[in-house]
């Protein structure tokens, strides 16, 4: 073990802030690039399209099997909680507002990142890695525009879409369990629901949190394999990082939504 | 306009640090118009870091890349994408784009760059294709050829847009003696059949120098030696003959920098 | 060909999407497409609100007819204003309507109840109604309930 100093530590604890505004520095740098200045994205409509079918269509399957199964899970204990007070109609109500205002968003945004921020993550580092994105560039083709730009695009449209099919299919997976199985009435189900979710309060705002968690995670995971050190080594300790950063940072940020926009200040 | 200065590509001045650490201190480099430079050192010395600087994949710390009359350092991004339509560079692994077939890989450059019929785009990439005698492969995928026809295929797609500057990294690395041959037979043919300006950064001394009109052998960030083949072979620095001749030991030590041998082995930790 | 698949899993994708919300609109939140309707303000002055929430209902004869959308203190005579937005299909309130605080079920949220009065004139648009009932509250039933039993053991 080496021995530091104190002012070895006090260094260290610079260099370390240091390269975190850089990093900053650099991912908004290559953000502002990849989405504005000239040509908007390269190659047009044909790439965001291959783009949304990757990154969107592929991560259907798993956010309709969780978005069912956590449905269910949210209503046999909503049920088992909710009817020691006699007020198991309450059920619908209470999967309703769990999945839009936080499940859907959040859940929604964990899955995608691992999926398709991983994918995204490994596929660019792997162009790197090749020296496709080097090839790109030597052809004249600027890679942010040609691959980034497409790839941040369809992930800003892909995960508010997917947030919105899993709430759904939430709330229809806890009308299975409520009505089907546990018998509460189909009526109070429903209309519970109606009578307490807001389209402006829960639905929108669950709508703008799953757009913001789109751009963060979409940003860290293309940006970690746009940055990443280009050996196998370099590729695998991106994907890790942008599961991990990106999962943080949508928590982190859930917190800060909802204290704007439920907490009442 | 261009065509007046008898060098494509110049350096002028320029170093080149990695964080802290110097790769290249002051290098002047001149690249003759229409002649096949052979860039040469040992590895690790940073010859591709070299051949990025040209491309200006990286940004020299200080100096002047003059290509085609043009700094590229001053000039802004767009205008950078623009002066590199003139340039084609063959990278070490080839490169291709792997979800493209041969292809499309050498149409892609005509594809995003004119806006030529299809008909067209078929013609010069079959043309293309021929030149580097791969025609009967167009509908593979990269996957699915060697790496030596790997090579072919990106070379075919660096010259699709018929480029005045072609820059090969490290072409003849990791191939067997026939892609070696054929290899070496295409830059020359290639330099000579279209008229461009190539520059080989390479450690292969034999291929190098037997294709090369003009050959700059750079170690320690600088350069330390030039001429053509026959003058570097007979040249007195005892560096360059070292590389020249391929001797173990000499002034580029056998070891790695350490303490005394002796001492370590016998003294106290 | 393989492009016309991807290209209509794009389409069915973003189909489903807009599916979702328009489900999420009409069948979760309850929004009706003919609920922005027109709706008029009226006020309500309460001895003591507690409980009562922005967005809670406002009944009449157990139909929902508009909302709460401001609870503020008035300052000249310490009581609590509360603001009415009632549809404009409702428009004929006369003035002595009460307006009471009651709550669903035991322990179920508060809302407004109105209930008709008997004047010929109406309510307008930013009238106040005077005839108010304040909220239950549990802890001074409790007190009184406690200083009468005090009270009648005193005896």
């Amino acid at each position: 073990m080496r021995k530091h100093s104190l002012m070895d530590r006090v260094g260290l604890f610079g260099r370390a802030g240091i390269d975190i505004v850089s990093v900053l520095g650099r991912s908004t740098i290559f953000l502002f690039h990849a989405l504005l200045g000239r040509g908007g994205i390269g190659g047009g409509f044909g790439l965001l399209l291959k783009q949304l079918h990757s990154v969107g269509v592929m991560s259907l399957v798993i956010i309709v099997v969780s978005g069912i199964f956590i449905g269910m899970v949210l209503a046999l204990q909503g049920f088992s909680i909710l009817s020691s007070y006699g007020s198991e109609q309450a059920v619908g109500q209470m999967v309703a507002l769990t999945l839009l205002r936080e499940l859907g968003p959040v859940v929604t945004a964990l899955l995608f990142a691992g999926r398709a921020g991983s994918a995204l993550t490994a596929e660019i580092g792997n162009m790197k890695s090749t020296e496709q994105l080097s090839s790109l560039e030597m052809i004249g083709v600027d890679p942010l525009k040609y691959i980034i730009a497409p790839r941040l695009w369809a992930g800003f449209i892909s995960l508010p879409v997917l947030a919105m099919i899993f709430s759904v299919v939430g709330i229809w997976g806890g009308s299975w369990v409520a009505v089907d199985w546990l018998g509460v009435y189909d009526g109070s189900y429903w209309a519970n629901m109606q009578n307490s979710v807001t389209f402006s309060g829960d639905v929108l705002n669950g709508i703008i949190k799953s757009i913001v968690f789109a751009f963060v995670v979409t940003w860290i995971a293309v940006f970690q394999g746009y940055d990443c050190e280009p050996t196998s080594e370099g590729i695998s300790r991106a994907t890790t990082k942008t599961v991990v950063y990106a999962s943080l940072a949508v928590l982190g940020l859930d917190f800060i939504l909802t204290a704007l926009m439920f907490g009442d200040f | 306009m261009s065509a007046d200065n008898a060098y494509a590509v110049e350096l002028k001045g320029v170093s080149f640090k990695r964080g802290t650490r110097s790769i290249f201190n002051n290098v002047d480099i001149r690249i003759p118009r229409g002649k096949v430079t052979g860039i040469m050192g040992p590895s690790g010395c940073g010859k591709t870091t070299l051949l990025r600087l040209m491309g200006m994949q990286l940004r020299p710390s200080s100096g002047e890349v003059w290509v085609n009359d043009q700094n590229l350092p001053t000039l802004s991004r767009s205008d950078l994408f623009d002066a590199r339509k003139h340039m084609g560079v063959l990278f070490q692994s080839g490169a291709l784009f792997t979800d493209l077939d041969v292809f499309e890989n050498v149409a892609f450059p005509l594809r995003v760059h004119t806006e030529l019929p299809e008909e067209m785009i078929r013609d010069i990439v079959l043309l293309k294709l021929q030149a580097v005698g791969l025609r009967g492969a167009i509908d593979l995928m990269p996957d699915e050829l060697s790496g030596g026809m790997k090579r072919r295929v990106a070379l075919a797609r660096a010259i699709a847009l018929d480029p005045q500057i072609l820059m090969y990294d490290e072409p003849f690395v990791g191939q067997d003696p026939i892609a070696m041959g054929v290899l070496v037979r295409l830059i020359r043919l290639l330099n000579d059949a279209l008229g461009i300006t190539s520059i080989v950064v390479s450690h292969d001394l034999a291929e190098t120098a037997s294709i090369s009109d003009y050959l700059y052998v750079v170690g320690d960030g600088q350069v330390l030696g030039q001429g053509t083949p026959e003058e570097l072979m007979n040249a007195d620095n005892p560096r360059i003959r070292q590389f020249m001749t391929g001797d173990p030991d000499g002034p580029v030590p056998f070891h790695f920098p350490a303490s005394d041998y002796r001492t370590d082995l016998l003294g106290k930790r | 060909m393989q492009n016309r698949t991807m290209e209509i899993g794009v389409g069915l994708f973003l189909l489903a999407g807009i599916l979702a919300l328009l489900l999420l609109a009409l069948r979760v939140s309850g929004l009706s497409p003919t609920a922005s309707t027109d709706t008029y303000k009226l006020y309500a002055n309460f001895d003591n609100i507690a409980g009562l929430t922005v967005r809670a209902k406002v009944t009449m004869a157990g139909v929902t007819i508009g909302k709460v959308t401001a609870i503020d203190l008035d300052r000249d005579n310490y009581m609590a204003r509360v603001t009415l937005q009632l549809e404009k299909a409702v428009d004929n309130l006369p003035t002595d309507s009460t307006a009471s605080i009651l709550t669903a079920g035991l322990l179920g949220e508060k809302y407004i109840g109105l209930s008709v009065g008997g004047e010929d004139t109406l309510l307008k648009d930013g009238g106040t109604i005077h005839d108010t009932q304040s909220s239950l509250v549990l802890e001074d039933l409790i007190g009184k309930f406690l200083l009468n039993t005090v009270s009648k053991d005193a005896k």
